[in-house]
């Protein structure tokens, strides 16, 4: 009786192990054709970057290689799969989107991430522009007000690793007073009016970015920087280079 | 069933002997047409409220060709139809009655998501798939009617009267049976109607009883079986009211649906509303507890919280619409566009002795005064309060007062296209006459402030600053910059325009109010550049540079060479809301993938593309079928007759659309003056149609067409009317409502009489001598309506809706001209049948 006990346990243990193992090398081993979508998404990603800006220069460097990196589909619904290495947005349910990998890449890139910075950012969605900036900083806090949403993004980044990711259901408004201030602060989606309490948890010297615009149209983005003596600077950043008067370039 | 329609009724069954058995055609072809423009309006609200107008409006447009498709069917199927003409018209008009509520089911089943079709092919099959669903209906209902033409002989006349009359009667019936019922419910009404008509033929004699029990029952199942649930609206996920929905805990308090739109109070207790557009980022404040209303889904506004306690509402002091306030004392002001009321309480906050409210949706006022009084602080019972439930540039129109503030913000309103009827987006608040009336009813020193959100680059706050611009020089004053201030936050801007010029006092505390709240100045008197970008900065001062040469003599040059169109809009070009150009469609395109999607404005496109699709759906409905099947009628006679009902089926609409237009203006309402004006303008028709024959007979005595002096009639009173409306209409803006309606239709009925004459004085003429045409002739004008309809648009935005009746006035001619060179026919390719 208690051999048979014992064997059950190690069995279990063993199964437990080569469950995990398995696991592990799946993670490892996702379908190539991911991998090389993904190279070619980042690619087309630097080639729009180094068209939109005057200078030429693309993005920088650590923000293509953590968008190489995240594998997007794991981030969309099974049937949005095919198309999640396009440079568009796509429905992620309760009518919310993944971002057009541009436009995440614009706002990581626009929110200076360096490897100390603690950023928060609110409405987590699918928990992709949060698993970017895992890969680029210390810990990243993300809040979500769609209770679905934020358990399955909970569960998506747990299982994918991220572990310096938290995240939590709620209201963004008064951002979150435990782990202010901020080095930079995402809002994923425009409100009537930027709340003042996350101005206040944002680091001196720290960078606040917004999209504006709709769902699947984002027509530009707002920076707000808090400079060294906290003063409030807010700049609109165009997401294309667009001068409004012809014969003017 | 089968033998229903038997053979021994005559191919054409109206002659003499068999008029006692087909006296039913009548008002079964008046409701077959009350159902189908009924369904059409009930679509475009129902629509609108599931996506969006524009999209609504090209849906509904293509299913409209089921008119002209079904010409074709007849045509083709000529012979069988004909001889069972009872049966054929009994069983399209269960099949309209059916299929009405089976593509309302299956129409909301499509997943089409009008959004990502900048990105996604696939949602272009999700729009094909709309068409074919919306389709199906209309090509039923006007089966009915053009069987009806085919087979009427000589009373062709008196059944386009009777089509006529039914359109009127189903335009003015659905917009009352949408203030008492819920959309669902007037569907079910409207197939009712459609299988009371399918049943009418089965009385004839010999009455089938048991026929007629059978349609009893299928109406008694639609009333009472078709399951709630399945009918229910499903809105897409994208929409305001959804999207407020997926938060935690928020929770729809009431519903009110009227032919205004659908009104939706949203609660959010967890996670709240806090509606603050612009708000400062140095505001020591929050918004107070709202509920929002949305208008069909979207377009939301507030209801805020009060308790009496000023301290709540202190984030009021730091929006840019705070800045008219600092610059009068005790004004009395008018707040055009009511809304949820958070304007009123808003202008009671900052001291004004008196406010009145104007508010085009009784629904609202009642939410605010009633439903939710307590909520508000019972806001409209204040006694410095004065509620209007009218149209705001009416209101204006008839007030003999003045005031020192007319506030317009455009964020707390529900926009006049919340109705769906509004799809072309015309909007009569920012024309030019529309800023020069609002100017004529301020105080001396008195503002108007208009508040807008702000887009990147700017186009309606500039297009603000021409219209006013040109307001101003009409109103002869010299230099408009003088009188003009913008101050701007990174989403909101507000425009002034004082009676009088900005003194420097005035500009000193622009500046001082702006500058303390982080919002920027983008114009006042005198103003130096470099204050121009100082707190939100963008890539250029775009507001104060474009202002800037808006004002001075430059202004033709920057129209022309901006990327969007700010030139005025105008009463003849009431286009506010458009700004698209070809010009810079190509380089925006090219920078969709970049984010460049958002520069382009889709509601032109959406309307061109109609009309491309339509031509082409056209061509393949109608032309290509014919060339096939009558190869003969490319040549001759056919080319003659097509082109005459092609020329009738645009000039018709182009000038109903644009009177309408110009009625919407002297009624002051979108929704009532569509209303009543199509109504005249059909039931007129109708009757011009049923003394068709008359004027055929005493110009046929006269030796002379009857077609050269329909058309002579119809020129010399639309010329007499462009010309005398403008006054008419301004001497008696100020009448009461009624006797503004009953002045409209009796201008409307002589023009409409004369309209209606020319189609059944052709169809009568093609009856005697090429019979087979006739469906032919139906599915032309179908097809011609459809694609009218969208011409005639594109072509106010560009060139007025004068220019429309001009045009329309010179296809008439071009129609009499055809006429009078199209041969007798007596070699025609029918009489081979």
């Amino acid at each position: 009786m208690h051999t048979v006990r014992t064997t059950c346990r190690t069995a279990r243990a063993l199964g437990a192990v080569l469950l995990l193992a398995a696991a592990a090398l799946a993670a490892q081993q996702e379908d190539p054709a991911y991998a090389r979508a993904r190279a070619a998404m980042v690619e087309e990603v630097q080639t729009y970057a180094r068209a939109a800006r005057e200078s030429g220069a693309g993005f920088d460097s650590d923000i293509m290689r953590a968008l190489g990196k995240v594998p997007r589909h794991e981030f969309v619904p099974d049937r949005q799969q095919p198309s999640a290495y396009e440079n568009r947005p796509l429905p992620i349910g309760h009518g919310q989107t993944i971002s057009q990998p541009y436009i995440v890449a614009l706002m990581t890139d626009l929110s200076e991430p360096q490897a100390d910075d603690i950023v928060l950012e609110v409405g987590t969605g699918s928990g992709y522009q949060a698993a970017v900036f895992s890969e680029l900083v210390r810990s990243v806090y993300s809040i979500e007000i769609i209770e679905p949403l934020a358990n399955d993004a909970k569960n998506r980044l747990e299982r994918l690793g991220y572990s310096n990711v938290s995240t939590r259901l709620g209201d963004g408004y008064y951002g979150w007073e435990e782990h202010a201030p901020f080095d930079a602060i995402v809002v994923t989606a425009a409100a009537s009016h930027v709340p003042p309490p996350l101005i206040k948890q944002l680091k001196p010297g720290g960078r606040m970015v917004i999209p504006v615009g709709g769902r699947f149209l984002t027509q530009q983005l707002l920076l707000i920087e808090k400079t060294k003596n906290e003063e409030i600077i807010t700049r609109q950043i165009a997401a294309v280079r667009f001068v409004p008067l012809t014969g003017e370039r | 069933m089968s033998d229903n329609g038997a053979s021994h009724e005559p191919a054409l069954s109206f002659d003499s002997d068999a008029a006692l058995t087909t006296r039913w055609v009548y008002p079964a072809v008046a409701l077959v047409s009350t159902a189908a423009i009924a369904y059409e309006i009930l679509l475009m609200r129902v629509l609108s409220i599931v996506h969006w107008h524009h999209f609504a409006y090209m849906i509904i447009s293509l299913a409209l060709l089921g008119y002209g498709a079904s010409g074709t069917f007849i045509a083709l199927a000529r012979n069988v139809l004909t001889r069972h003409f009872a049966l054929a018209f009994s069983l399209s008009a269960l099949a309209f009655g059916l299929t009405m509520i089976a593509s309302y089911i299956l129409g909301q089943r499509v997943p089409f998501n009008a959004l990502e079709i900048v990105w996604n092919p696939r949602e272009f099959l999700h729009l094909a798939a709309m068409y074919l669903v919306f389709f199906v209906p209309f090509f039923f209902a006007a089966t009915c009617i053009g069987l009806a033409f085919t087979c009427g002989g000589e009373r062709i006349s008196r059944i386009y009267f009777v089509d006529l009359l039914g359109a009127g009667i189903g335009a003015l019936g659905i917009v009352l049976a949408l203030f008492v019922l819920w959309p669902q419910d007037v569907l079910r009404l409207l197939a009712s109607v459609a299988l009371v008509a399918a049943a009418l033929p089965t009385l004839r004699p010999p009455v089938r009883y048991g026929l007629g029990a059978l349609y009893v029952l299928v109406i008694a199942t639609l009333l009472v079986a078709v399951p709630q649930s399945l009918l229910e609206l499903r809105m897409s996920p994208y929409k305001g009211l959804k999207q407020a929905l997926e938060v935690m805990d928020a929770r729809v308090l009431h519903e009110r649906s009227s032919p205004l739109g659908l009104l939706t109070v949203v609660e959010s207790p967890t996670i709240p509303f806090r509606h603050a557009p612009g708000l400062s980022f140095s505001t020591r404040f929050e918004p107070p507890e709202q509920l929002a209303i949305f208008a069909d889904g979207d377009a939301m506004s507030t209801m805020t919280r009060h308790t009496g306690s000023e301290s709540s509402l202190g984030y009021m002091d730091d929006v840019t619409q705070a800045l008219p306030y600092r610059l009068l004392k005790d004004p009395r002001a008018l707040v055009l566009g009511a809304g949820g009321g958070t304007d009123v309480l808003f202008a009671l906050h900052h001291g004004a002795r008196r406010v009145d409210a104007v508010e085009l949706d009784p629904q609202a006022v009642e939410l605010v005064a009633q439903t939710y009084g307590d909520f508000t602080g019972h806001l409209y019972d204040d006694q410095r309060v004065r509620v209007h439930i009218a149209e705001a540039r009416g209101f204006v129109r008839r007030s003999e007062d003045r005031f020192d503030l007319i506030q317009v913000s455009l964020m707390d309103s529900f926009a006049a296209s919340g109705a769906g009827v509004q799809a072309l987006g015309e909007s009569y608040l920012y024309t030019v006459e529309a800023i020069e009336e609002y100017l004529q009813h301020l105080e001396p020193g008195g503002f108007l402030a208009i508040t807008r959100w702000i887009k990147l680059p700017p186009r309606d706050n500039l297009k603000l600053v021409a219209t006013v611009r040109a307001a101003l020089e009409r109103a002869g004053v010299d230099q408009p910059g003088r009188r003009l201030a913008i101050i701007r936050s990174w989403n909101t801007a507000t425009l002034m325009v004082k009676n009088g010029e900005i003194s420097a006092a005035e500009a000193a505390r622009i500046r001082n109010f702006a500058g303390s709240r982080s919002f920027d100045v983008a114009w006042y008197p005198d103003m130096p550049r470099s204050e121009a970008n100082r707190f939100n900065v963008l890539p250029d001062p775009y507001l104060y540079d474009g202002t800037v040469s808006l004002l001075s003599g430059d202004r033709d040059t920057f129209l022309e060479r901006y990327k969007f169109d700010v030139a005025p809009a105008t009463d003849d070009r009431p286009y506010f809301f458009h700004f698209f150009k070809w010009s810079a469609f190509e380089e925006m395109m090219s920078l969709r993938e970049q984010g460049g999607a958002g520069l382009i404005e889709w509601g032109y496109l959406v309307l061109a593309g109609t009309l491309v699709q339509a031509a082409i759906a056209g061509a393949v409905l109608i032309l290509l079928p014919l060339s096939v099947i009558e190869p003969t009628w490319r040549r001759g006679t056919g080319r003659w007759m097509g082109s005459y009902f092609l020329l009738l089926g645009l000039a018709f609409l182009f000038v109903e659309m644009a009177f309408i237009q110009k009625f919407i203006l002297f009624l002051s309402h979108p929704l009532y003056s569509i209303a009543v004006v199509l109504a005249g303008f059909l039931l007129f028709a109708g009757l011009g149609s049923a003394c068709s024959g008359y004027v055929a007979r005493l110009s046929g005595a006269r030796r002379r067409s009857p077609l050269a002096m329909v058309v002579a009639a119809i020129v010399a009173i639309a010329l007499v009317y462009l010309l005398l409306l403008p006054y008419v209409f301004d001497r008696f803006a100020g009448v009461r409502d009624i006797y503004r309606v009953a002045m409209s239709l009796v201008l409307i009925a002589p023009l409409a009489f004369f309209m209606g004459m020319p189609f059944p004085i052709g169809l009568s003429r093609i009856a005697g001598t090429a019979p087979a045409f006739i469906p032919w002739a139906w599915g032309i004008n179908g097809f011609a309506s459809v694609a009218s309809a969208s011409m005639a648009t594109l072509l106010a935005i560009e060139f007025g809706f004068r220019a429309v009746v001009v045009l329309a006035l010179v296809l008439y001619a071009l129609a009499a001209l055809v006429f009078q060179a199209w041969p007798g026919g007596s070699r025609h390719p029918s009489q081979r049948a």
